[in-house]
């Protein structure tokens, strides 16, 4: 038996909520005793047995060109393989956009249960009981899986990465792989950014920047300090900023260490999307803004004035 | 073309979040109930969009739920669902739901389905891969923009940082976000035709859930806004690298 960790990659490069996720799926496997394995697809350019690091014992890569575009059903398949040759007892994934896409699918596949939305480890004291967020982080859910085969995914920026110098044993793995139905015909992505699932700290606008022309004050911070932006849905909705920037209820759920909000109101449904971050500043002119209420920090003021001044000490404090 | 919209009964995104019997069930006195917002705004009114640019398109509804997801139905039928079908079964978990869906869906051999890209209560994202499995059909997740043309599906999904472009021949599952469709509100005629539409309730089958809610746990309060004041922004810039560390 072990835990088998999915490794999720893009354009040859494993991805952060992968980091998280198998430092996660190693302490699930001191927890039951056993060794936690990652699992790769598709071509990778980095070093996988640095990924020892995260507690790997042992990586297995699929280089097969087959799986270099995801494929839910080919994907779900071949893990489904690996678990039997394995004899996994628990899979991990991170729950982001492929996770959620291959995880349902292989729950079903092993009729193993699922829990998607992990934000801690699993208790097994009593069973095996994994806390999810639910009700778009407004609670959390502790929920016992019940079969012998479990499926965890973890939300990002849910478990710290723990590092050590360990190196991992890299094998390839010789399986079968269907033939995929879904072609990928384009990918356009935005170069340079960072991934607002991925950022540690994110700069998000609302309507109190009036107008796409001056947002310049959010991205100058969010380059201060290395941060993705964001954006309220008003302002994805008038086409100030792109939809891909919106957080909130019906647009992104983000849970970053530092969130933040310039010139946001506040309401529930914004709320809904970013309440899972560990610390929220707001800024903003009226002290009734309902986001105070949800504030670590707070400024009341004329954010055209306040923001560039924290712009110039983030700078100066980083000494750029 | 036949279409099957998975829709799910959620408390209203304004509702209070609370538990009763020991934490093990939400409190829904008092909680106003809506459908599914990713279901209703983008998988339902894509479909009709669908419909209404081929008429011989047949749009049918799911829900898994008591009689007291009615409501939600024919709000759902008013806005174009040509009928439906509630299984009459209270949720056990993901599973338990997908293989509810699945079961009826067997029987009508739909082109199409489609969900929301997860239900603002339980934030699983699962029922649509669940009943791509289930179903033996390929599934594409995220869609942020869906078409068809004759059997060819063409669809933006979300990848971090961006989009690509899938292309996958029907049948198949989708789940919709943002982008695929825009919220429309019933008209007068909908909400009218609506009372008169199929709903039809058929009994679940036997299925094990996979799983089970222990219980549920709010988040701590929050300890309180630290105000600092505007004329003094370096300030809260020292505070979140010394006290908060988060930079």
């Amino acid at each position: 038996m072990s835990v088998l960790i999915f490794l999720d990659q893009s354009e040859g490069h494993i991805k952060k909520n992968s980091f998280e996720a198998a430092s996660y799926g190693a302490k699930v496997a001191e927890l039951l005793n056993t060794t936690a394995e990652g699992i790769v697809f598709g071509k990778v350019n980095d070093d996988l047995a640095a990924l020892g690091a995260y507690g790997l014992k042992k990586i297995h890569t699929i280089t097969n060109e087959a799986v270099n575009e995801l494929d839910s059903q080919v994907f779900a398949n071949v893990l489904a393989q690996a678990v039997g040759t394995f004899a996994a007892k628990v899979i991990v994934f991170a729950n982001n956009v492929d996770g959620k896409s291959i995880a349902p699918r292989l729950s079903v596949k092993l009729k193993a249960g699922l829990v998607s939305g992990a934000v801690a480890l699993p208790d097994v004291s009593n069973g095996f009981v994994v806390k999810k967020n639910v009700f778009s982080g407004k609670a959390f859910a502790n929920v016992a899986i019940n079969t012998e085969i479990k499926i965890i995914s973890l939300n990002p920026n849910s478990y710290k990465i723990n590092k050590t110098e360990d190196t991992a044993e890299v094998a390839e793995l010789n399986i079968q792989i269907p033939e995929a139905k879904v072609k990928v015909t384009a990918v356009n992505k935005v170069a340079g950014e960072i991934p607002l699932s991925e950022a540690e700290i994110v700069v998000s606008g609302g309507r109190g920047l009036k107008g796409p022309e001056n947002w310049n004050l959010i991205t100058d911070l969010a380059k201060a300090l290395g941060a993705a932006t964001a954006c309220s849905r008003p302002v994805a909705d008038a086409d100030w900023r792109p939809h891909h920037e919106h957080v909130g209820q019906t647009g992104l759920a983000i849970a970053p260490n530092l969130y933040f909000a310039i010139g946001i109101s506040g309401a529930i449904q914004h709320l809904a999307g970013v309440n899972r971050s560990k610390v929220i500043v707001v800024i903003n002119k009226d002290p009734e803004a309902p986001f105070f209420k949800a504030a670590d920090y707070g400024i009341v003021g004329d954010i055209f004035e306040v923001v560039p001044k924290i712009t110039e000490a983030v700078k100066k404090l980083k000494g750029v | 073309m036949k279409i099957l919209v998975c829709i799910s009964k959620t408390p209203d995104t304004t509702a209070k979040i609370t538990f009763t019997d020991n934490n093990t069930k939400f409190a829904e006195a008092g909680v106003q109930f809506i459908i599914n917002p990713y279901d209703e705004w983008y998988a339902l009114v894509r479909a009709i969009q669908i419909k209404e640019a081929d008429a011989a398109t047949q749009i049918h509804l799911i829900n898994v739920g008591g009689a007291d997801s009615e409501p939600i139905i024919r709000k759902a039928l008013a806005l174009g669902g040509d009928e439906a079908i509630r299984v009459n079964a209270i949720s056990q978990d993901s599973f338990y739901i997908a293989s509810q869906i699945a079961e009826v869906a067997k029987q009508n051999n739909y082109d199409l389905i489609f969900t929301g890209k997860e239900t603002i209560d339980y934030n699983g994202s699962s029922i649509g891969g669940m009943l791509a499995e289930l179903l033996e059909l390929p599934y594409v997740s995220l869609a942020t923009k869906f078409d068809v043309n004759g059997t060819t599906a063409t669809i933006n999904r979300e990848i971090d940082g961006g989009e690509e472009v899938n292309e996958v021949q029907l049948p198949l599952v989708v789940s919709c976000q943002k982008g695929v469709a825009e919220q429309r509100i019933p008209n007068m005629k909908g909400i009218m035709g609506a009372r008169t539409k199929p709903l039809k309730v058929v009994e679940p089958v036997a299925v094990d859930a996979l799983t089970s809610v222990v219980s549920f746990e709010l988040p701590p309060p929050k300890a309180g806004v630290k105000l600092i004041p505007a004329d003094n922004p370096e300030e809260l810039v020292r505070l979140l690298h010394e006290e908060a560390k988060v930079f």
